[in-house]
């Protein structure tokens, strides 16, 4: 039997079992409009669900959460006071990456700053000095932003 | 030789826990509550539900009134806070969402422990340590709660596993009793009290000591026979799994539910019988709404009422009723009604009420409910639809939102919740605040 898994000392291979399925029923779509009597629709067979700004958003459902911006010190980035943060926990941070960190105790938003043993925390409007870090401290990032959206008076 | 219900095969279980569950999540949202004693109180902030180390350091105890503490509470700064059961269910289910990625048989147990069925993936890793260890790390980087991982040959072993992995820094939060050598196991065993096993209570704890067995390696080694005879067949069936005979399967489905109950103590005392049905016509709502999510209709409705026993000064009071319908039916409107004619023959003016609930009775699968000739309103399609179209509505914009019994806009019944922390991850108004700045 051909074997990809590494198998260490182990000699059993796992018996299959039947994929558990997580809800007990399946719902099926229903056409889109009443049949009167004679044709269905021509669309039907073309039926998709509409777009869902989650799935643009959203990569990763379980590890992303929603913040509320205060303040103007990331205008640069195109993100302004009152925006909507979408920050995902499973990505690992990287130099260049947007941020929520945790300074005195209170979530930041700012552009992660990593090179060359250099750990600094650039906001993105001049106004604004970066936050750098010796050698000792500890800079906690909480996740890192993937996207921000705005809503504007209408 | 395997006992009944055990089967043949070895089986492997984890139990994942999440350690403090409620104040995790409030920490995970307020750095401020991070290294500092927290409690978080239950329904009416009466006593303690879950508890931080530092306040479990303390000496506070699991169910301890909250007035008893103040003053402790005042030395230690210590913070206490409502629940919210808003943030608890999300946190919750987003933990169990990555533990399926880990194996596709997950039991959930309670909010915040989950037992995982681990046949057969084990060859996916180095051990399954290493895989507890793995569920450690992207639980708690993925959504910021700390968990334990328990393993065993049996639910019973693997829930011990998991205490063992709490009590003891040594194990790096992942104990895995079934990859152990069994003198280890047995001086770990030894030092356990056996008040600590699954399913042993505090009374039956008591009858242990008494016959002599004082820690889980006693319970272990006791001889089954005699276990059954002195202590019946599911202490013997603990013994069993003790001894890692997994007799305990996995329950991946929630059976549906033969009784729904939605009661609650009052924010405050109430004494008028319009402030009591609008109590009563809220948990019957709720309770409805549970009962058309498992599909069922039910076919009576017992609706009980009572005073404060505490308060001795106080004319006592109590009384229930058990209300039978016409025809098995998940319809609000009827089950509302229903209540309230109850509660109508058992409401005594005079008395300050504490408590008002409701249990629906008789259910059954609305597929197989029977038909009558005489069907009254609150039957048939018509009110199906209404009812879906209500649930719906609740779902979307809020609980409350449509509801059967016109409700006043201050809840005097409502539960007290002084300090409940944001929706932080279920209301858009509530979402927390990223500074630039």
């Amino acid at each position: 039997m051909a074997n990809i898994l590494p198998l260490g000392n182990e000699t059993l291979l796992p018996y299959l079992r039947q994929a558990a399925l997580s809800a007990p029923l399946y719902r099926l779509p229903l056409l889109l409009q009443r049949i009167p009597a004679g044709f269905p629709s021509p669309a039907d067979e073309y039926a998709e669900s509409a777009l869902d700004l989650n799935t643009y958003l959203v990569r990763n459902k379980t590890a992303t959460f929603f913040f509320r911006v205060i303040g103007d010190s990331m205008t640069g980035a195109n993100i302004h006071d009152g925006d909507l943060l979408v920050v995902d926990r499973s990505i690992e941070p990287r130099h260049g990456h947007i941020v929520l960190a945790i300074i005195n105790n209170e979530y930041t938003v700012k552009r992660l700053y990593r090179l060359n043993g250099v750990i600094e925390l650039h906001a993105e409007n001049p106004a604004y000095a970066p936050i750098c870090f010796q050698e000792h401290d500890e800079l906690r990032v909480w996740g890192v932003v993937t996207g921000a959206v705005s809503r504007f008076a209408v | 030789m395997p006992a009944s219900g055990a089967t043949a095969s070895q089986q492997i279980f984890a139990l994942v826990d999440v350690n403090n569950f409620y104040v995790s999540c409030e920490r995970v949202f307020n750095p401020t509550l991070e290294n500092r004693p927290v409690v978080v109180l239950s329904n009416n902030d009466g006593c303690a539900v879950a508890r931080s180390n530092e306040v479990k350091a303390l000496g506070i105890k699991m169910g301890a009134p909250w007035f008893q503490m103040k003053e402790l509470a005042r030395q230690h700064g210590i913070v206490a806070l409502s629940s919210n059961y808003a943030l608890y269910a999300d946190m919750s289910s987003r933990a169990v969402s990555i533990l399926r990625d880990y194996s596709p048989n997950v039991e959930v147990y309670s909010i915040d422990e989950s037992f995982l069925g681990l046949n057969g993936l084990g060859n996916l890793w180095r051990s399954f340590a290493s895989m507890g260890q793995s569920m450690r790390q992207r639980v708690l980087q993925w959504t910021g709660l700390p968990v334990c991982v328990g393993i065993g040959s049996s639910k019973t072993l693997a829930k011990l596993a998991n205490h063992i992995a709490k009590k003891n820094p040594r194990f790096n939060g992942v104990c895995d009793l079934a990859a152990m050598p069994q003198a280890e196991i047995d001086a770990l065993l030894a030092g356990i009290e056996v008040g600590e096993v699954w399913g042993v209570g505090r009374r039956i704890d008591a009858h242990l000591q008494t016959a002599g067995i004082q820690t889980v390696k006693d319970l272990r080694d006791a001889p089954l026979t005699w276990l059954r005879s002195r202590f019946g067949v599911v202490m013997e069936r603990t013994g069993n799994e003790l001894r890692g005979i997994s007799c305990l399967d996995l329950e991946e489905i929630a059976p549906p539910k033969k009784q729904i109950v939605s009661s609650r103590s009052f924010g405050q005392l109430l004494h008028a019988l319009p402030d009591l049905n609008e109590a009563v016509a809220s948990h019957v709502s709720h309770a409805a709404e549970k009962l058309r999510a498992q599909d069922g209709t039910c076919s009576a409705i017992h609706v009980f009422i009572h005073t404060n026993p505490f308060r001795e000064q106080d004319p006592q009071y109590s009384n229930s009723i058990v209300i039978p319908l016409p025809n098995a039916s998940a319809d609000t409107r009827l089950l509302v009604r229903a209540a309230l004619f109850g509660l109508k023959k058992i409401y005594q003016p005079g008395y300050a009420y504490k408590k008002a609930g409701v249990m629906l009775m008789g259910i059954s699968d609305a597929q197989t409910a029977q038909g009558s000739l005489l069907l009254e309103h609150g039957a048939g399609q018509r009110s199906e639809g209404l009812m879906k179209t209500m649930d719906a509505l609740n779902r979307r914009y809020g609980r409350h939102t449509v509801s059967v019994f016109a409700s006043s806009a201050v809840k005097s019944w409502a539960m007290r919740r002084e300090n409940m922390s944001p929706c932080y991850t279920t209301r858009w108004s509530d979402v927390p605040v990223a500074h630039a700045c």
